[in-house]
């Protein structure tokens, strides 16, 4: 019990100081998995909402392997991030394992088919009949894309949740291509990794109340943002 | 001075194929200025595909249209043709945003700045009677309400042809009245060429300068709605059109421009260059067939008339529907008023009559070979 009582104290004392490292290592992780996001949401919904309204041969065989993306595991992303960033790996030129820029890209391939399968579902979810609408109403194919992913919005707000709470927690691939460096690719999951092993409980758990903070203080704005919507 | 007006609209030899079979086919149709064309059928008559592929959003397997003259996707580019016409279909899908932002979007999609959209928006607003539901979610409009802003989004984009796809189906009986009869305001008010498709004979009476029927893929007749509605081609335009006597008989004898038909072994004079052993379906408006009491019915005079009693009565809203047996089914309508004052109850003998000239007839085939 005390062993916890201490971390929380420490926590407390760690957070209200401002310790320079646990700020670095917090916009760090901000920074990573916000901008894995927001590549994922690019991707994620032009391709979700491509898959949604167009039909091709092998389209079953395309959302499956979609949904099955949607539960990639972290460290497989990590290994093969990691193979194709090797020194002689197929990307290895580029010269970017174990700098954030990697992490970037692993979150971003963990990312991404979370977003389009949400999207997909919530684009296929619309009336068909809007689409014709839309067109009706002399839209070009671009300006009704635009108009069904604003359909859809309350339902993409819950890709980007899924999306960046998937990243911001996730740890085996971003110390496999990041190698959690002090000051440099430390993030909070992969902190607080190092430091349970080393046996800092107290330090291990003030990172992880800010990760906690973290996701709640983000999914409560996008919450608000989307029951506000649903009011309207 | 009698040149006909060019058409806005015209289909030529226009069929559209679905999983191999034929659901359209539409050899020739031409809409002009102004006309409302309204076509009726029952669910699965290709209503809907007609008005898709009238408004390019579905493909022709073949033929073409044509819209003042130039040929869409060849003369004049879909999304330019798309963007003269404004289409409103059976749900009013409307967009999850503000009243005024739906009847906003067909302008903003034109890329119409938004000081110019705004006197357009608020006039078709006011026009639909929904002005005061401008910043409403268009997420908490009742039935009617969003019906209202959906057609209102239409006429924003002030089109010159409307698509019109069932738009009051599913509304209750108030709302739909009131809606039709802003709908019919507007319409003679703009003079906007216009198709409408609907089920409802009663809609398409009201709305109409010109009535078409539809089954199975094919418009079986246009015409003003009362040569639809008294001289239909077929037996399938007469019972969709309301005609609910549909007699099939024989003729007995021909006289000077009327003839005598057996039906059911009872004479039924009706006119028409009809020749002895023709096959004919007779043809006659149940609100065309008048009742009195046998005792004081008697001096109607030149009338077909049948003695017969009534089967069934049936409630009809204003009217009653009165079933009779002449020795051929007869069907009419009238009021309780005058199945009172008649006192007519089923099982009761009457006298049933229509005139001659109320009989429509359509020829079936040559006589049958002896």
């Amino acid at each position: 019990m005390d062993l916890i009582f201490e971390g929380i104290k420490k926590a407390f004392s760690l957070l209200v100081s401002f310790d320079p490292e646990v700020l670095g290592i917090t916009f760090l992780s901000l920074k990573v998995s916000g901008t894995a996001t927001l590549i994922s949401l690019f991707i994620g919904i032009s391709v979700g909402a491509s898959v949604a309204l167009t039909r091709f041969p092998g389209r079953r065989i395309v959302v499956s392997l979609i949904n099955t993306g949607m539960a990639l595991p972290p460290v497989v992303v990590g290994l093969f991030v990691t193979i194709s960033l090797w020194r002689n790996g197929p990307l290895g030129f580029m010269g970017i394992l174990y700098t954030p820029l990697a992490m970037i890209i692993a979150q971003a391939v963990i990312a991404t088919p979370i977003v389009t399968g949400i999207t997909l579902a919530a684009v296929q979810q619309l009336p068909a009949k809007l689409r014709l609408q839309i067109l009706a109403l002399g839209a070009t194919r671009l300006q009704m894309l635009w108009i069904l992913i604003k359909e859809a919005k309350l339902s993409l707000l819950a890709a980007v949740m899924a999306g960046f709470g998937g990243v911001i927690s996730e740890v085996g691939a971003s110390i496999m291509v990041g190698g959690n460096i002090k000051g440099y690719s430390r993030v909070l999951t992969t902190a607080t990794v190092m430091e349970t092993g080393r046996g800092n409980f107290d330090v291990a758990i003030a990172l992880s109340i800010i990760l906690l903070l973290l996701a709640y203080l983000i999914n409560l704005v996008l919450t608000q943002v989307q029951q506000r919507e649903r009011r309207r | 001075m009698n040149t006909a007006p060019s058409p806005v609209f015209e289909a030529r030899n226009l069929q559209v194929v679905r999983g191999g079979s034929l659901i359209l086919n539409v050899p020739s149709l031409a809409v002009s200025e102004g006309e409302i064309l309204v076509l009726i059928g029952p669910n699965g008559a290709g209503k809907s595909t007609l008005l898709q592929t009238f408004s390019a959003l579905a493909k022709p397997s073949r033929g073409e249209i044509l819209f003042r003259g130039k040929r869409i996707g060849a003369d004049i580019p879909v999304l330019q043709y798309r963007r003269r016409l404004a289409m409103v279909l059976q749900e009013p899908l409307l967009f999850d945003t503000t009243v005024y932002n739906n009847v906003a979007s067909g302008l903003k999609i034109r890329g119409m700045k938004r000081d110019e959209i705004e006197p357009v928006v608020a006039k078709a607003l006011e026009r639909f009677g929904i002005a005061h539901l401008r910043d409403r979610s268009a997420r908490t409009l009742s039935g009617g309400e969003a019906r209202r802003a959906s057609i209102a989004r239409a006429f924003a984009t002030n089109p010159e042809v409307l698509l019109l796809d069932e738009p009051f189906s599913a509304l209750d009986p108030i709302m739909r009245e009131t809606l039709i009869e802003d709908l019919e305001h507007v319409l003679r008010e703009t003079r906007i060429t216009t198709i409408f498709v609907t089920h409802d004979r009663m809609e398409a009476l009201r709305l109409a300068t010109r009535l078409g029927v539809m089954n199975t893929g094919e418009i079986l007749q246009t015409g003003s709605s009362d040569e639809v509605m008294n001289r239909p081609v077929n037996e399938f335009v007469a019972s969709l059109v309301g005609v609910e006597n549909l007699l099939h008989g024989k003729v007995a004898k021909k006289n000077e421009g009327s003839f005598i038909a057996s039906v059911s072994g009872q004479d039924i004079e009706a006119k028409g260059p009809m020749e002895s052993g023709d096959s004919v379906i007779l043809c006659i408006r149940p609100e065309n067939v008048s009742l009195s009491d046998v005792v004081s019915g008697n001096s109607v005079g030149t009338k077909n008339m049948f003695r017969a009693s009534v089967v069934r009565i049936t409630p009809m809203g204003p009217y009653q529907k009165v079933q009779l047996n002449c020795g051929f089914p007869l069907v009419t309508y009238v009021t309780g008023h005058a199945l009172s004052a008649l006192s007519i109850k089923e099982g009761t003998a009457v006298l049933a009559s229509f005139d001659s000239t109320a009989v429509h007839v359509i020829k079936k085939g040559p006589p049958d070979d002896p």
